[in-house]
């Protein structure tokens, strides 16, 4: 569990530091603080990793024929309904 | 903003469309029934409730598109009716509307604290078990719909935060919390799940040591 104060300060900023949002000043801080702290650093790892999984096993966006059939008949747009 | 008008108008003619074309509104239809219903099945975790959100948000979309001013792109505006309806679903559902809209000082506040455990490396199939997708869907359905759905916008339909400011008609900077939170929270509970895998890992590997040991 983190608890240090420089860690708990830093929190806030590490979703924007993976996406490489942030200022220079803030991000070389943080890399600094990294550099020294093994907590953080594994922090930031699943963090990366947790984002990475969500992409990774994102589905295409499909809609299923059947559900696609009533939304086109709701919609009265069966004469558009191609397979 | 002038680009992205510009892009919905190239996409679809507007005035078609406001002129009641079914030709022109089933494409529009079949070009984003996907990714709405995606996010209505993700945000609502159950496929009928998600065909009911499909289905109205096409329903308002085409009733209202006289309402639809042309600023923000077509698609911005379908999200936010689908987001809209999705969220009034979840509200009716738990029937506690304290329960859907968290207390401000519960997203805006101090960080929970965190579990440290290296489960980076882990291996890919692991990581990727059919266990595991079944964990990140449930993962997801614990964290608090007003994350989610900025969750979902953002890193699942990989919208901006510009545009998932306006999908939500929330500030860009409450979007930037919201994401940094449910990111967070995530990585929280898949700690939790990981951590243990890699625990039963780590316990293994020891297991193995002590049998080659007393082999030797």
């Amino acid at each position: 569990m983190i608890d240090q104060e420089t860690c708990h300060s830093l929190l806030d900023s590490l979703s924007d530091y993976v996406d490489g949002a942030l200022g220079d000043e803030l991000c070389a801080e943080i890399e600094r603080h990294l550099e020294d702290c093994n907590d953080c650093r594994i922090v930031v790892d699943s963090l990366r990793k947790t984002i990475y999984l969500y992409h990774e096993t994102t589905t295409p966006p499909v809609v299923p024929d059947d559900v696609r059939d009533r939304l086109f008949r709701r919609l009265d747009l069966e004469e558009f309904l191609q397979r | 903003m002038g680009s992205s008008a510009d892009r919905t108008e190239a996409e679809f003619s507007l005035e078609r469309l406001r002129a009641g074309d079914r030709a022109e509104f089933a494409r529009l239809v079949e070009t984003y029934s996907g990714v709405i219903y995606r996010l209505a099945v993700k945000l609502l975790a159950n496929e009928q409730d998600a065909e009911d959100v499909l289905q109205e948000t096409f329903i308002k979309a085409y009733n209202h598109l006289n309402n639809f001013n042309g600023r923000s792109k077509l698609s911005t505006w379908l999200y936010r009716i689908a987001s809209n309806e999705a969220l009034m679903l979840l509200r009716k559902r738990k029937q506690v509307p304290l329960s859907i809209e968290e207390p401000a000082e519960f997203i805006e506040g101090d960080q929970e604290p965190l579990q440290i455990k290296d489960w980076c490396c882990l291996p890919e199939p692991e990581l990727m078990s059919a266990e595991a997708r079944k964990y990140l869907d449930k993962a997801l359905e614990d964290l608090p719909p007003s994350m989610r759905v900025v969750f979902l916008l953002r890193e699942i339909e990989g919208l901006s935060t510009r545009e998932t400011s306006e999908i939500l008609e929330l500030s860009e900077s409450a979007v930037k919390t919201r994401l940094s939170r449910a990111r967070m929270r995530l990585r929280d509970l898949l700690t939790s799940y990981y951590g243990e895998k890699l625990e039963a890992h780590t316990e293994h590997a020891q297991k193995e040591r002590v049998i080659e040991g007393g082999r030797q």
